[in-house]
């Protein structure tokens, strides 16, 4: 043998690689980081726009076509920012509501003796899973909900009417042909939250359906032997098990359905995302909204997600 | 003693189907109501369809649907790259038929070829007709798509003529192809520049989703390896960009990404409107590339990389040669998902002005001219999204399962 051990170059020795690979790493992101900041700082200056919070409190100039908190144009910036968050938490909250109420029915529509109601349960979820939510809710916005009559030619059904100028909730009456009720709710708003709920269903369907499938099939004989209706069964035996593998596949779809939220503008709700573009474009202050922005959708996401963490606690096997 | 199978009284189809849809009273109340609705609702669409839609809409604005704004006179550069791009499928789907090879490609080869031809050429005939294209531009799909069926002839006829060496080069054409045809696009080299802006409708959808697609995959396979990572700065630097991204709504981050990147870089620096919503859509689907990708890399058994490595295998080979390929295999359905997304997600570019398929529907309805024409167009759209992605998952469930089947490990079906 002519080949004699040799002892590998230090930056070889296993003890020193792991180092320096990420000191090369921390390197290249703390020069990128460095680099960024530095423009962002210079350009910043350049313009007088460092970061600031006081013209939060300045009046806004605009005003906001549906809010639940009282707004008008003088009230300030971070007023309006408030409406628009409220305004995205109300079509989050019902669109969840929505979406998992339609879901869950699609996804056990999969599992029903009818032949038809299941193919029809997959030819939902196929149609609607290719479609991009975005082309949904423009649908929804210009082609149903902006064709509806108005007046006396509306959809009328006891207690409520649903017109072009929005959805009547409360025993609605016609004053000089303009629908007026306790409870309104636009057709923006009817608009989103349709879209919301009928994309969101198809992927909350496929989530049950995994779910029950996961139940194996002799809990439903043994069910059925001891004499439970399907119903019964579906009710006591299936879905208590199911729901274990649901809830964690749920909480990504609720967590998207909060984001997907953001597509309001596309029919003219104004959500967060709305009117922040709108105070971007009047304040120029683009790195104050989109920390807002983001921080807001993240703290969402957060609560969406301790929220379904404690109820997959709760539908977890409990052990000794 | 011969077994005998078990014996299968196979019912008749009208029976079957009694018995599905009129199995149970409640069955058969059900099912009435869903005929009843469903034959409302289909002749209701058909008299909407034939008699009340008018489809002039989508022909008169056929070219900035296909194109956008890009100046008429240099339309001829985006049909020289239509018909290279069908004779490159055409020569790639002959020498894929003749030479069907072994492994991935024998997988993802179709077995009904001949159907996919008559498909093609029954699309290439009616589509361009059933969207009353003028006799022109039907003259030129014909003739591109008897180019791609004239390549394919051409390629198994002459295919075996070819020295193996050339052979093996002829897969490359694909990416110098796409360097070809991003030169054609946005000219340079000799051609007239055509700005960004001005592209649009269908070949800004498709040149977003078909970048973004290309360029999150290793974006994304590098961040899946980064958050399985010992180091923990690779680690945590992984953990805190994927949860960034995910955490956001895509149109937060493409308004942030026209918004602030003229604040973070130099003067100048900063790309075209449309070139930054690119790279914002890249980086957005890297995160979720790289989720599918690490439940590829948990699949792994953590005995191959220790295997690899105590065959003396350095870090960085045994991750291409020994993990890589068996994750990507497994992540391969999801990652296909994620690309669906990713096509689905080019219509939010949209809201940030750019004029893609959905963005032109919009400046078409704005017209007074089309005031109330929504439903056609939005149909349509539809439609074509639709098919889209639904070939796509059709075809990533085609070959997950015929991975499976081909995989040694795998129970044989």
């Amino acid at each position: 043998m002519t080949s004699r051990f040799q002892i590998p170059p230090w930056w070889r020795n296993r003890r020193y690689l792991p180092w320096l690979v990420q000191g090369a790493v921390a390197l290249v992101i703390a020069v990128v980081v460095a680099f960024l900041l530095t423009n962002l700082l210079l350009n910043l200056t350049a313009r007088g726009l460092l970061l600031s919070w006081s013209w939060l409190g300045q009046p806004a100039g605009f005003d906001l076509a549906e809010t639940i908190l009282p707004f008008d144009a003088s009230l300030p910036y971070w007023r309006a920012m408030l409406a628009g968050l409220v305004n995205t938490l109300r079509v989050v909250i019902a669109g969840l509501v929505g979406a998992t109420v339609l879901g869950t029915l699609i996804g056990t529509a999969s599992f029903s003796s009818n032949g038809l109601l299941r193919r029809l349960a997959r030819v939902y979820v196929e149609v609607i899973r290719n479609i991009p939510l975005l082309l949904q809710l423009i649908f929804w916005y210009f082609v149903v909900f902006l064709a509806l009559p108005n007046g006396r030619d509306a959809l009328q059904l006891p207690g409520i009417v649903l017109a072009k100028s929005g959805l009547f909730l409360g025993s609605p009456e016609l004053v000089d042909g303009v629908w007026q009720a306790p409870l309104r709710f636009t057709v923006e708003f009817g608009a989103l939250l349709t879209g919301l709920v009928v994309y969101t269903a198809a992927f909350i369907a496929e989530v049950v359906r995994g779910g029950i499938a996961s139940v194996p099939k002799g809990q439903w004989e043994a069910a059925t032997s001891l004499g439970f209706s399907p119903l019964l069964t579906l009710q006591r035996i299936v879905l208590p098990q199911a729901l274990r593998v649901i809830v964690p596949g749920l909480n990504t779809q609720y967590i998207s359905l909060a984001k997907n939220s953001s597509l309001a503008v596309a029919c003219g709700f104004t959500d967060l995302y709305s009117v922040s573009e709108t105070t971007l474009n009047q304040t120029g202050r683009a790195i104050e909204v989109m920390l807002i922005l983001l921080g807001s959708y993240l703290v969402i996401d957060l609560v969406i997600s301790a929220l379904m963490n404690g109820l997959n606690g709760l539908v977890q096997l409990r052990e000794r | 003693m011969a077994s005998t199978a078990p014996l299968v009284v196979r019912a008749s189809p009208l029976r079957r189907l009694q018995k599905e849809l009129f199995g149970s009273r409640l069955d058969g109340l059900i099912s009435i109501a869903l005929l009843a609705a469903l034959l409302a609702a289909g002749l209701g669409f058909f008299r909407w369809a034939l008699f009340q839609a008018q489809w002039a809409v989508l022909s008169a604005n056929s070219t900035l649907f296909a194109v956008g704004r890009y100046p008429v006179e240099q339309q001829w550069r985006l049909w020289l790259l239509t018909s290279l791009l069908a004779l490159a499928t055409g020569l790639s789907w002959g020498l894929l038929r003749a030479f069907p090879g072994s492994g991935a490609v024998r997988a993802l080869w179709p077995r009904n070829d001949r159907w996919a031809a008559s498909i093609l050429v029954v699309l290439a005939l009616w589509r361009p007709m059933a969207l009353q294209l003028t006799l022109a531009i039907q003259a030129r799909w014909w003739g591109i798509a008897a180019l791609l069926l004239l390549a394919r002839w051409a390629a198994g006829r002459y295919g075996p003529a070819i020295p193996q060496a050339c052979r093996r080069l002829i897969p490359l054409f694909w990416p110098l192809l796409y360097l070809v045809g991003m030169v054609l696009i946005s000219g340079g080299l000799g051609l007239v520049q055509v700005p960004p802006s001005e592209w649009g409708g269908l070949l800004l959808t498709v040149l977003m989703a078909t970048f973004a697609i290309l360029l999150c995959f290793p974006l994304g396979v590098l961040l899946a390896l980064g958050r399985r990572s010992e180091l923990p700065l690779l680690r945590w630097g992984s953990v805190i960009y994927i949860e960034f991204i995910r955490g956001a709504p895509l149109i937060t981050l493409l308004f942030l990404g026209q918004n602030i990147l003229g604040f973070l870089l130099p003067g100048g620096l900063a790309p075209d409107r449309v070139w930054r919503a690119a790279w914002v859509l890249t980086f957005f689907a890297a995160a979720y590339v790289a989720e599918a990708v690490r439940s590829g890399l948990a699949a792994v058994p953590a005995g191959q990389l220790e295997a690899a490595r105590s065959l003396g295998l350095p870090m960085p080979l045994a991750l291409i040669h020994v993990m890589l390929p068996q994750a990507i295999r497994v992540a391969l359905p999801a990652t296909v998902g994620q690309f669906i997304t990713l096509l689905q997600d080019t219509t939010v570019l949209s809201l940030i002005g750019l004029l893609d398929l959905v963005g032109t529907a919009r400046t078409v309805m704005a017209n007074p001219m089309f005031l109330g024409k929504n439903a056609e167009v939005y149909l349509v759209l539809a439609i074509l999204f639709w098919t889209c992605c639904a070939a796509l998952g059709l075809g990533s469930r085609a070959l997950e399962t015929r991975l499976n089947t081909h995989s040694p490990s795998a129970p044989q079906a």
